[in-house]
């Protein structure tokens, strides 16, 4: 699958990292020769096997009900690169 | 109003059409702790003093799951008669928002823990079955704070990655008064599993509506909009009524109607379309490599069933069979598990049905009143039961019962103990009862002609006097049969 | 005194148990030299500060009885370390300082090793040359201008060059155990879910797994004792009780069954690698061992399936790095969104943001089933390919890289040409076994090479027996001569 400039804008706007023009270019021929080495796989038939679902053939393990953290607000917040000493700051979401 | 014929149908300028609408409600689990973190889940902290650094996504920060939220998760599905799976695959719902951390939400997709259910619904034409889909379990996500700042917004994690429990609906709901009783039954069998407070107004229970209508008699579903959000019932049938209008008229003028995701504007009371339409939906769900498929045994399962307490359904049944209540009251007293535990207490040392009119007279009135709940009651299921003894043996009279229950009100006391303090004893005498009666129409001559003259109102005037005489407590019954009695002769 | 680091780990450990060295002196024997050796470039941030202080409390009341006592060690710089900066390699945690400590790293430090510094690798963990880290390339010690090998390529160049006595580093796809072929040093992947991954930054959750880099396998056993674990904080930790691989080591492997997987014989495959296997085959049949000619019929398949299931995985896993929490956030934009766009296009770099886009991708609506769905059943394929042979060998021996190591620069152009670099390697991860790579011989240009053990699930004293009995016999020598000092 060739891919091109516009769905290197499609994906990098869900992945929300902005390209620029040249690197668009980069990209879109980078891709589309991993999906060319990717489609490789496209040689077996897989209509009877199972998903691998997990590497652990065990079932997930639970936890007692206990609270046993939080309260670290300032160690929470310590590190962003914007706060007062509540909450996270962050620009406004322009609807 | 009661109505005995479902009627929710809009009259478009050319048809008639009827609504169809899906609920998925969001119930935020009873655990002390979060889904997959340790941190505490109470309503109300401090900003961010409820986050771990799980909850947070530090680098390197892993999920462990909380046993006692797939319990709830468990018993909510038995409370809603449904089929819970013995395996079940979370998966990650992968978006960008400044109160997703992690930037997924850890959900379940296509494998849930919960599937296919019920629940009744009691409308005024009958009784409706509605059917889940399915329950899952997921994060919820914080809290943006658009409003503190001109061009900030203030996180608050403390929700994020709290148990939410999604029941999804089938599209079964006909009317905004059915999404009412919807609501109000799933959130009665949660507050019964004690596995979701229900706490509307705190945000423990949400709902997306989706909205559709159709031509009656069509059996297409018509293209669905999605109203996401909706934290109150009020709200939701606003909603729904405006939306529903709204596609009338679309399609009534030859329009199609867009799938798409809406807002309920509160302040206009009218639905929306949410501007950030495109990729809106590309989640990229995956199973979630951090966490392995949830295994749960029958066993489990079977545990759980046993220790559920008796659910509103049957408790219903059994007060109207068993108690002799008739529906609306079995309703009430069901309503909410502290009622009906209340009532069963009463119920068991006292007559049943007097208990009944009683609680959802006086007891009912009076709590509202000072603002409590039934489990804040100053007056306790055992003293209330007295009460209801004492005038169902006719001790003390009805009249004087409230006296009686006012005074226990204010200082908790024993009725007993007030009657006979206060001397509250019913006169049922009939010899004594004739001896002050006789001496009211002596004292009354003239009244008493009148009255044998044919004003016939001044009965009143002589039971009134009766009552006056013993401090009211003349036993009304025999007051009026000696009256009567006397008055003719 | 400085003959002293050139020693092996254990024989260091005895130093220090007999009281010969203390370890405020060992640990300036290293300070001085990674001092020294700044054009390696294989530190990102020296702890010498902490390190000395932590060196003379254990002067001060040695406890001879931990497995590491008073030993300096740097670790790989995706280890989160409470109170010193842990970077990834990346632009985007360049500043960022945890206030915890990974699971693997908190284990090193109870059995008395102390922290010396973080170890340069490539960004996110994403690379097979160390040339994609945000503070420059690693440079390999057996040659100027050659690459260390990657993602745990600061940790190899460091360990080859004695700038450690032991390292740690973390294997997705082949980073640990390619960077020790390409600087004759031993690298270590367990059996996914052996050792904890909390507290490292991850990169594709459903194969990272944390392992020892150390200069003999002796080494090693020791470091994977010291390492390994259940944690109850990841959910993909086995429970199992703790062996003592470096005691029950033994060099008796008569009988057991080395399988030689046809498929690993690639096309246009370097004759000296060729001849290297077979030289290892020829050691092993003369200690006992049944060599036996096995296939693994997917194995071609199994790059570019790693090449969708662990960029699918990592574009999640670094969703959360976004400006808001810690780490790099953009002065430009007007909103959120243009925030998250524009720190998310200058922290990460190009590699990395190539892999996130693949993953979004092969996640895409449209395209899960005919890329991540189908990659995961490839998966199935590929491990089902292992457990059948296991069924018939003990292990299985194979080469560790299709070459020694290159020039910097060599196959920056390219990515698929990078990628090929794992070829030997990413089967191993897409089956969650245990692998080792020992330093086998060196090629033409005096460049060394290693050779591969696959073990089965958890049979972590298998491969380090045998490759125990192979180190001894085969009598490789890392020609180092410290030409950067």
């Amino acid at each position: 699958m060739s891919i091109d400039k516009d769905k290197i804008k499609h994906i990098s706007k869900l992945a929300r990292i902005s390209i620029d023009s040249k690197k668009s270019d980069l990209l879109a021929k980078d891709l589309t020769s991993i999906f060319k080495f990717i489609e490789q796989l496209n040689e077996l038939n897989t209509d009877k096997v199972e998903p691998l679902s997990s590497i652990l053939n065990t079932p997930l393990r639970s936890r007692e009900d206990k609270i046993d953290d939080g309260k670290i607000r300032e160690k929470i917040l310590k590190n962003s690169p914007k706060n007062n000493e509540e909450f996270f700051v962050v620009p406004k979401v322009i609807e | 109003m009661s109505k005995d014929k479902f009627d929710y149908y809009i009259e478009g300028e050319k048809n008639k059409y009827e609504v169809i609408i899906g609920l998925e409600v969001h119930a935020q689990v009873s655990s002390n702790s979060k889904l997959f973190s340790g941190s505490a889940t109470k309503f109300g902290a401090e900003p961010n003093s409820q986050v771990s650094l799980i909850d947070s996504a530090f680098p390197g920060m892993l999920p462990v799951i909380n046993k006692e939220c797939i319990n709830q998760a468990i018993r909510t599905g038995l409370g809603l008669n449904a089929k819970i799976n013995n395996n079940s695959v979370f998966d990650r719902k992968n978006y960008f928002y400044a109160d997703l951390p992690q930037g997924y939400q850890i959900s379940q997709y296509k494998n849930p823990i919960v599937g296919e259910g019920k629940v009744l619904l009691d409308m005024p034409y009958g009784s409706k079955e509605i059917g889940i889909e399915r329950l899952h379990l997921e994060q919820d996500a914080g809290k943006s704070i658009h409003d503190m700042d001109p061009t900030s917004t203030y996180v608050d994690l403390n929700r994020s990655g709290i148990a939410l429990m999604e029941i999804v609906s089938k599209p079964d709901l006909r009317s905004p008064d059915e999404v009412n009783a919807y609501i109000k039954k799933l959130r009665t069998i949660m507050r019964y599993l004690g596995t979701c407070d229900g706490n509307m107004q705190e945000g423990s229970l949400r709902a997306d509506v989706n909205v559709s209508v159709r031509k009656v008699g069509d059996k297409k579903l018509g293209t669905r909009c999605e109203i996401k959000n909706v934290n109150s019932i009020k709200f939701m049938q606003m909603a729904i009524e405006y939306e529903s209008n709204r596609q009338v008229e679309m399609l009534d003028e030859g329009k199609k109607i867009d799938q798409e995701t809406r807002l309920f504007d509160t302040k206009k009371n009218e639905t929306r379309s949410m501007r950030s339409k495109e990729d809106a939906h590309d989640y990229r769900y995956f199973p979630d490599p951090d966490l392995l498929p949830l295994k749960i045994e029958q066993k489990l399962i079977d545990d759980l069933k046993k220790t559920l307490p008796e659910l509103p359904d049957n408790k219903k049944e059994r007060f109207i069979n068993d108690y002799g209540l008739n529906s609306y009251e079995a309703n009430v007293l069901v309503s909410e598990k502290d009622i009906s535990d209340y009532y069963e207490e009463v119920a068991k040392l006292s007559d049943k049905k007097l208990a009944a009119t009683w609680m959802m007279g006086d007891l009912f009135a009076m709590l509202n009143d000072k603002g409590l709940n039934i489990s804040n009651s100053p007056i306790s299921a055992k003293n209330f039961a007295e009460l209801v003894r004492s005038i169902k043996s006719g001790e003390i009279s009805g009249r004087i019962a409230k006296e009686v229950f006012e005074i226990m009100v204010e200082s908790g006391e024993n009725p007993k103990k007030i009657i006979e303090t206060k001397g509250m004893k019913q006169q049922s005498d009939p010899k004594e009862l004739e001896k002050i009666i006789n001496e009211i129409l002596t004292k009354n001559k003239d009244k008493v002609d009148q009255y044998k003259s044919g004003k016939e109102k001044l009965f009143g005037f002589f039971v009134g006097q009766v009552m006056k005489q013993s401090g009211g407590k003349a036993n009304p019954q025999l007051t009026n049969e000696i009256l009567k009695k006397l008055l003719k002769g | 005194m400085s003959e002293i680091i050139k020693k092996d780990l254990s024989e260091i450990i005895e130093l220090i148990k007999k009281k010969e060295i203390k370890s405020e002196e060992l640990t300036n024997l290293y300070i001085d030299k990674v001092n020294k050796s700044k054009k390696l470039n294989s530190y990102i941030t020296t702890c010498f500060e902490n390190a000395i202080q932590k060196a003379k409390e254990f002067d001060r009341k040695p406890n001879i009885n931990s497995l590491l006592p008073g030993i300096p060690l740097a670790v790989k710089d995706l280890f989160c370390t409470d109170g010193f900066k842990t970077t990834a390699g990346s632009k985007m945690l360049k500043n960022f300082i945890p206030k915890y400590e990974s699971t693997i790293t908190e284990n090193l430090w109870k059995e008395g090793a102390i922290l010396l510094g973080k170890l340069n690798c490539d960004e996110y963990a994403m690379g097979s040359s160390n040339e994609t880290s945000y503070f420059g390339n690693v440079i390999n010690p057996i040659a100027e201008n050659t690459v260390p090998g990657g993602s745990s390529g600061g940790s190899a160049s460091a360990l080859a060059a004695n700038l450690t006595p032991a390292t740690i580093g973390t294997d997705t796809g082949g980073s640990i155990r390619q960077p020790a072929s390409f600087t004759g040093t031993v690298g270590l992947k367990p059996t996914y879910g052996l050792c904890s991954r909390w507290g490292i930054v991850a990169f594709a959750s459903s194969l990272d797994q944390a392992g020892p880099m150390t200069k003999s396998v002796k080494d090693c056993s020791i470091m994977l004792e010291a390492m390994a674990g259940f944690d109850k904080k990841d959910s993909t930790s086995i429970e199992k009780k703790k062996e003592n691989y470096s005691k029950n080591l033994k060099t008796d492997i008569k009988g057991l069954k080395i399988g030689i997987p046809k498929e690993y014989r690639v096309e246009n495959m370097p004759k000296e690698i060729d001849e290297l296997w077979n030289k290892g085959k020829n050691i092993l049949k003369d200690l006992g061992a049944d060599i036996i000619d096995i296939s693994l019929p997917h194995t071609k398949y199994a790059l570019p399936t790693y090449y969708i299931v662990a960029p699918a995985e990592a574009s999640s896993n670094l969703a959360r790095y976004d400006g808001v929490k810690y780490g790099y956030r953009s002065s430009k934009g007007n909103d959120l969104i243009e925030m998250y766009e524009n720190t998310r296009s200058e922290g990460f770099g190009d590699e990395v943001k190539r892999r996130i886009l693949i993953g979004t991708y092969v996640l895409s609506s449209g395209y899960y089933d005919a890329y991540y769905l189908k990659a995961q059943k490839v998966r199935q394929l590929i491990k089902k390919d292992f457990d059948e042979n296991f069924g018939k060998v003990d292990a299985i021996l194979t080469p560790s890289t299709p070459s020694s190591a290159f020039k910097i620069g060599e196959k920056t152009n390219d990515p698929i040409s990078m990628y090929l670099n794992d070829i030997f390697t990413v089967p191993v991860n897409l089956a969650g076994l245990p692998a080792i790579s020992v330093p086998a011989g060196l090629d033409k240009k005096g460049y060394p090479l290693g050779l591969q053990l696959i073990g089965k699930t958890l049979d972590e004293q298998n491969i380090l027996n045998v490759a125990y009995a192979f180190e001894k016999n085969c009598n490789f020598k890392n020609e180092i001569k410290n030409w950067w000092l």
